[in-house]
């Protein structure tokens, strides 16, 4: 038969080293394959920062813009909402904000935000994806007495205060987004770059 | 075959091709001399609709993919073109529309058929592993379909469904951006839906139902008595209950394709939006990734896995729940070690174990239509449980079990979620607690406890030695 005097290492060689070497041809072939289905260059170049004039809003009123394909709110805070968010403290799942991923360093603060009555966010919830109802209502009775206005999110029920902190027991686990953004003047701000210029 | 002088006057032809493909071979193993049990009942008609339902989804998306244009400025208005100016375009789409929804249907009777009559069990294992790839096979092919009209709840449903993803540690935000090719759901994503949607699905889903079909044909249908029928066979070694599939089974299939097409028309004339659940009206709006609907509920066909996501606290945790609850039907081979096939002759607990299962999977997907307040949390919690606990008695009702081992182990299965209760206590919600606490511990009870008292009720019964009707 074919299998005599046939030298059997070097055929299990020959088979490992052909296996090897395709199994090195699959990957490689594979990868232009995957990593086209990354961001393409047109899709990175899109998250130019945008400008916005805080003038126009009045007191009280949240004004959405669009950053990078995502809702950006613009809410100018009345002293009775500010006062509100020492309120809520014990409420609050993270109220120091303590996660650094949702806000720059310069959001860290009870307002989270660089001017105090002027909030910045992602207006996307922290859990899957939705974008939040505002709700600012305070103590209306939809949201409990104790409520000192925020948002609502109507696809699993997370809350958050009026400086997007979420509260204790929601399936959000995270406060909203805090966008990197700086005032170019005093009024014009800038969202999606920091002040040295820092995109994320 | 060539000698059979029956065949022999259809001329030359056949006989040149049989000579070159095996035609009439392939046309007897799988019709003609394929032997199915006589006593088939109502419960299979739906593996033959299913493949029915299947061409009418291949034919009207071939036709509906001519007029739809795969990108996010034009998706919209594209459906719109097919619905209002083409030419009968509207029947095309609700036909593709209603006849996913019908899909779903006919494959959860058919999985139901399954379990009512042990058709999984030993030898035909690997039908029931081919027939769940092709359930999740489905799931994705819808999943992407829905994204493609591009309206509101495409949008902020696939945004939700892609953002599962995202609660994976350490790799969750990456490989969400890696799914949608952008930053945020955009046209990369639509394009690449499309393309796994018409194309790479599909295949994907042929393969295996024709993998399903040819291991069906290996090992030989099962039927309503489970038994058989394979070891009583006459002197030319055919089954004695068997009869050739063609022409009685084509023959009997043939009604139930009638009536399911008189349904399916019903619907697709009348019905198309099916009440809002197999089409909503929030999807004919287009998709405006700044303003999301009030509630984002997903197709019907996904509500009992959703309400089993929305039923844990953590968000990750509630993936993995996710998907365990459709991972967990793999398994179901090797968990049911009963060698009694049929539910006919399973005791009462396994009968009521079933009963349960399904009754969970109807209230789940009824709970997962719903707004997420405290209420339908919890309800969605107690028969997650249910949903769960059907696994662990298939397993558990393998044999008869003797009554302290029945005791401990129900001690154990209740001991785990009570534990939970009680960590997570909250005096004002302590009623709701305590008496939906009885909804998995009845079911329980039931399956492990009463037939320690009434030894009857955890008894299967003797399998006839040939089909019975």
């Amino acid at each position: 038969m074919a299998n005599q005097g046939v030298n059997r290492g070097r055929r299990r060689f020959l088979v490992a080293a052909t296996s090897v070497v395709g199994g090195a041809g699959v990957v490689a072939v594979a990868t232009p394959f995957l990593a086209s289905l990354q961001p393409s260059a047109r899709a990175q170049a899109a998250g130019a920062p945008v400008e916005f004039d805080v003038s126009e809003v009045e007191p009280g009123q949240r004004v959405s813009i669009e950053w990078r394909g995502q809702p950006i709110w613009i809410v100018r805070r009345t002293d009775e909402m500010l006062e509100g968010l020492s309120k809520v403290t014990d409420r609050l799942r993270d109220p120091d904000s303590e996660n650094e991923a949702q806000q720059p360093e310069y959001a860290q603060n009870e307002h989270r935000s660089i001017k105090p009555e002027i909030l910045v966010l992602i207006g996307i919830c922290t859990h899957l994806g939705c974008s939040p109802t505002f709700r600012p209502e305070i103590g209306h009775p939809d949201m409990g007495s104790d409520w000192q206005g925020g948002w609502l999110c109507g696809c699993h029920g997370s809350r958050f205060d009026m400086a997007g902190r979420v509260y204790r027991n929601m399936p959000a686990v995270d406060n909203l987004e805090v966008p990197p953004h700086h005032y170019i003047t005093d009024d014009l701000l800038l969202v999606g770059e920091d002040e040295d210029g820092g995109t994320v | 075959m060539a000698g059979n002088p029956a065949e022999k006057w259809q001329g030359g032809l056949l006989g040149w091709i049989d000579a070159r493909f095996p035609l009439s071979q392939m046309w007897n193993e799988h019709l003609a001399q394929y032997y199915a049990p006589k006593n088939f009942n109502f419960w299979y008609f739906f593996g033959s609709l299913a493949l029915l339902v299947l061409v009418i989804q291949i034919v009207s998306g071939i036709f509906l993919t001519m007029f739809y244009k795969p990108d996010a400025d034009l998706a919209f208005a594209s459906v719109e073109y097919i619905m209002r100016d083409v030419e009968w375009g509207w029947l095309i789409r609700y036909m593709h529309s209603t006849g996913a929804s019908m899909f779903f249907v006919v494959v959860y009777l058919h999985m139901f058929r399954a379990l009512l009559y042990g058709s999984y069990k030993k030898p035909r294992e690997l039908i029931w592993i081919f027939g769940v790839l092709i359930y999740l096979v489905l799931m994705a092919e819808a999943f992407a379909g829905y994204l493609l009209p591009w309206g509101q709840m495409s949008y902020w449903g696939a945004q939700v469904i892609v953002n599962l993803f995202q609660t994976i540690p350490y790799i969750g935000p990456d490989l969400v951006t890696w799914i949608r090719g952008d930053f945020l759901l955009s046209d990369a994503t639509l394009t690449r839906f499309f393309a796994l949607h018409v194309i790479a699905l599909p295949l994907v889903l042929i393969l295996l139902v024709a993998a399903h079909i040819i291991a069906l044909h290996e090992v030989g249908s099962n039927n309503p008595d489970g038994v058989e029928i394979k070891k009583n066979k006459d002197e030319n070694g055919i089954p004695k209950d068997g009869i050739p599939f063609h022409p009685y089974y084509t023959v009997k299939d043939i009604v139930g394709v009638g009536v399911f097409l008189m349904v399916f028309a019903v619907i697709m004339f009348f019905f198309p939006m099916g009440g809002g659940l197999f089409l909503k009206p929030d999807n004919m709006i287009p998709a405006d990734p700044l303003v999301t609907p009030e509630l984002i509920p997903p197709v019907w066909y996904f509500t009992s896995m959703y309400s089993v996501l929305r039923s844990v606290p953590d968000p990750f945790l509630g993936v993995v729940a996710m998907g365990l609850a459709v991972v967990m039907l793999f398994f179901i081979p090797w968990l049911d070690r009963n060698p009694v096939l049929s539910m006919r002759y399973r005791s009462f607990a396994a009968k009521f174990n079933l009963a349960a299962f399904v009754v969970a999977f109807v209230i789940l997907g009824w709970l997962g239509l719903q707004q997420a307040t405290t209420m339908v949390s919890e309800m969605s919690f107690r028969w997650s449980i249910v949903y769960f606990a059907f696994f662990f008695l298939l397993w558990f009702l393998s044999k008869e079990r003797s009554a302290v081992f029945s005791l401990v182990a129900f001690a154990v299965v209740v001991g785990i979620y009570t534990i939970y209760d009680i960590l997570r206590f909250d005096p004002s919600d302590a009623s709701m607690i305590m008496w939906s606490w009885l909804i998995p511990t009845v079911h329980l009870f039931v399956c492990m406890v009463a037939p320690v008292f009434a030894r009857g009720l955890g008894r299967d019964r003797a399998v006839p030695e040939r089909v019975t009707s």
